[in-house]
């Protein structure tokens, strides 16, 4: 069973301690001026926006069926069966489709380097593969951002909205968004008003480009049958009508082609 | 004469000049100095121009190839030399631009030992690699036959048909999958360039833009060379265009119809216009032009034509790669002019090296007097193409 993350807005109290979990498991600093960033980078692989009161998280929505890890020519974006989608960075030769493909502009690019990485959050892989929970969860004094299974974490996302309707709006995002993703939320003000684009297909994204490219296996045997075959008629009624206007033609011209 | 040919070449070292200086840049420092690149815009221009346009600008390549020999149209014959040249000079100068696009531009080999068959970029990758590879042994010939090697010659003679369909079939491939590279974006792309049919514009209007482009070629080769071909040719090839670019305009309203876009076109926004702008410029003006016999038989009235309707397309793929992605990045993206600079030298090396091996190799017929299928010498240099080619 894959594994997912349930982060509920209205449990989170903005303290930011997933972020800076966040950067010491991945290596990366974390000061006051990042904790400040109120965007996802190649530094910061997960936000803790605020408005208000209100809070809402940005990172990774590790889907089910990812746009990334579909585009990528060199197959260096692969979705693991424990539920991250992670990256091999010794294959990616920068080509950047992973970037303007995903639907929440996640992955990000490392701009200042001269050989740079693409950047986003892998969902602790290492970490959930070795049967621990992601740093950020680990770290949620609060338990707002929950990891678990996928399937209980959404049972429990609608009892949570069951048993206080009046608090959520009725809407688990990452249920079906984009096919679906690992990454489960819940909020009390409108999922808009943080980013969140609620005008998602339900289809997974790769089924757009997959329904044309599985046409190419047929589409090669095909076209050059059909090529060949106009190659020939053209060029064979050429040949008859060369053979024609010699008959026509008896003598004198014989001999000429043959 | 001399003191224009003076003045080009002025212009030429200047964007070589600003091309190296960039190219430093690009290569010293990374994409985020020398670009107007980031992560809410990742592809700029060295991908919606020097890519998207590049390829299609080099698709008279297999346009003419199976004009000439699969549908054996022979009046043509005598224009498959500059367009294989041409094209095949466009896809060295979209893998030169790759290779300034890429993050990591020494592992571009990578797909061919990593492949992912499900990505739309993998197939390009792929299709590109091998097109240019048989766009090679096309060009073959004519370098060949400069230096009289007849055994090659022969043997690239002997497989030409197949390697026409080939080239076909990877050009119909790789030129509709520019536009597949789009699909998966329905979010992104903004809904007057968003289709399902974005692969079938993008291979009908390579063709459009190959006939185009060899109208184009050759009334600059007149001016810089002294040839062009002859007006018949011109006219049968611009007979061709007006069908081509009908079929789009069609499929083109029907799309935009069936999807609910019309009422779009008449909202005044940024998108608006620049859509009036690439539907103006490579459907409505071409077509109401080209509609007037006066127009459509004189070489000068193709020639304004096959212009417009190579501006116009080059502005839809910008519309794709660039216009039709700001509203959703959220913002303007201008290039810097490091990335002009860049392309501007590629387009210079472009230039030079067509001008170059149409003075060096037998690339445009010799005079018109000269008997087909005869081996004749014009100044220096021997002519017949893959004239037997087929037969």
């Amino acid at each position: 069973m894959s594994k997912a993350l349930l982060y509920d807005a209205t449990q989170c109290i903005g303290c930011k301690a997933c972020e800076q979990a966040c950067s010491e498991k991945n290596k990366l600093p974390y000061t006051d001026a990042i904790a400040k960033e109120q965007q996802q980078s190649d530094h910061k692989f997960t936000v803790v926006l605020t408005k208000g009161d209100k809070f809402m998280r940005r990172l990774c929505m590790n889907c089910a069926e990812p746009a990334c890890a579909s585009v990528c020519p060199v197959g260096a974006l692969h979705k693991t069966a424990a539920g991250p989608v992670v990256y091999e960075e010794n294959r990616c030769m920068g080509c950047r489709y992973c970037m303007v493909a995903c639907p929440f502009g996640v992955p990000k690019y490392e701009w200042n380097k001269v050989l740079p990485r693409v950047q986003k959050c892998t969902m602790c892989s290492d970490r959930v593969s070795a049967g621990k929970q992601t740093a950020c969860a680990e770290a949620c004094p609060t338990g707002a951002t929950k990891f678990g299974e996928r399937d209980e974490l959404i049972a429990e996302a609608q009892r949570r909205i069951q048993q206080n309707p009046g608090t959520y709006v009725n809407h688990i995002y990452g249920v079906n968004e984009v096919g679906g993703t690992s990454v489960l939320l819940l909020s009390s003000v409108p999922f808009e008003e943080f980013g969140y684009r609620t005008d998602l297909t339900r289809d997974p994204l790769p089924l757009l480009t997959y329904r044309v490219l599985s046409r190419i296996p047929d589409f090669v045997p095909l076209g050059g049958i059909l090529l060949g075959g106009v190659w020939w008629i053209t060029h064979r009624r050429e040949d008859v009508a060369a053979a024609e206007s010699h008959v026509l033609q008896p003598e004198g011209e014989k001999g000429q082609k043959q | 004469m001399k003191a224009k040919l003076t003045f080009w070449k002025v212009v030429f070292l200047v964007l070589i000049a600003a091309g190296f200086y960039a190219t430093i840049l690009r290569f010293g420092r990374g994409l985020g100095a020398s670009t107007n690149l980031n992560d809410q815009f990742p592809w700029g221009i060295w991908i919606g121009f020097d890519v998207l346009c590049g390829v299609m600008l080099a698709a008279g390549g297999f346009t003419l190839t199976a004009a000439v020999h699969i549908f054996n149209i022979k009046r043509l014959h005598p224009i498959v030399r500059p367009t294989v040249l041409t094209a095949f000079l466009g896809y060295l100068l979209v893998c030169v631009a790759l290779m300034f696009d890429l993050g990591r531009p020494y592992r571009i080999w990578h797909p061919l030992i990593m492949r992912n068959p499900h990505s739309v970029m993998f197939e390009v990758a792929y299709c590109v690699m091998f097109y240019t590879a048989v766009l090679a042994l096309e060009f073959a010939p004519i370098v060949l036959e400069r230096f009289n090697l007849q055994k090659p010659l022969k043997i690239i003679r002997a497989i030409l048909v197949p390697l026409v369909i080939g080239g076909i079939i990877l050009s119909t491939l790789h030129q509709s999958s520019l536009g597949t590279l789009y699909l998966i974006m329905p979010e992104k792309l903004h809904p007057f360039w968003y289709t399902p049919l974005l692969p079938v514009f993008f291979f009908l209007s390579a063709i459009a833009v190959g006939l185009a482009m060899t109208i184009f070629e050759s009334s600059m080769s007149s001016k810089h060379f002294g040839r062009q071909l002859e007006l018949p040719l011109l006219q049968e090839l611009g007979r061709i265009m007006v069908v081509v670019l009908s079929v789009v305009a069609v499929l083109r309203f029907e799309d935009l119809y069936h999807r609910g876009v019309l009422s779009l076109l008449f909202k005044p926004a940024y998108e608006m216009y620049l859509f009036w702008l690439e539907l103006a410029m490579s459907l409505i003006i071409p077509l109401v032009l080209l509609s007037r016999k006066r127009i459509r038989q004189s070489s000068n009235g193709l020639y304004l034509c096959s212009v417009l309707v190579v501006l116009g397309f080059i502005t839809n793929r910008l519309n794709v790669s660039i216009t039709g992605m700001e509203t959703s990045a959220g913002l303007h993206y201008v290039p810097r002019w490091t990335e002009v600079a860049v392309t501007g030298a590629i387009i210079a090396a472009g230039f030079a090296l067509f001008g170059a091996a149409a003075k060096y190799l037998p690339i445009f017929p010799a005079e018109e007097h000269v008997a087909p299928g005869k081996i004749t010498v014009v100044a220096g240099v021997v002519t017949p193409a893959l004239e037997h080619a087929g037969d």
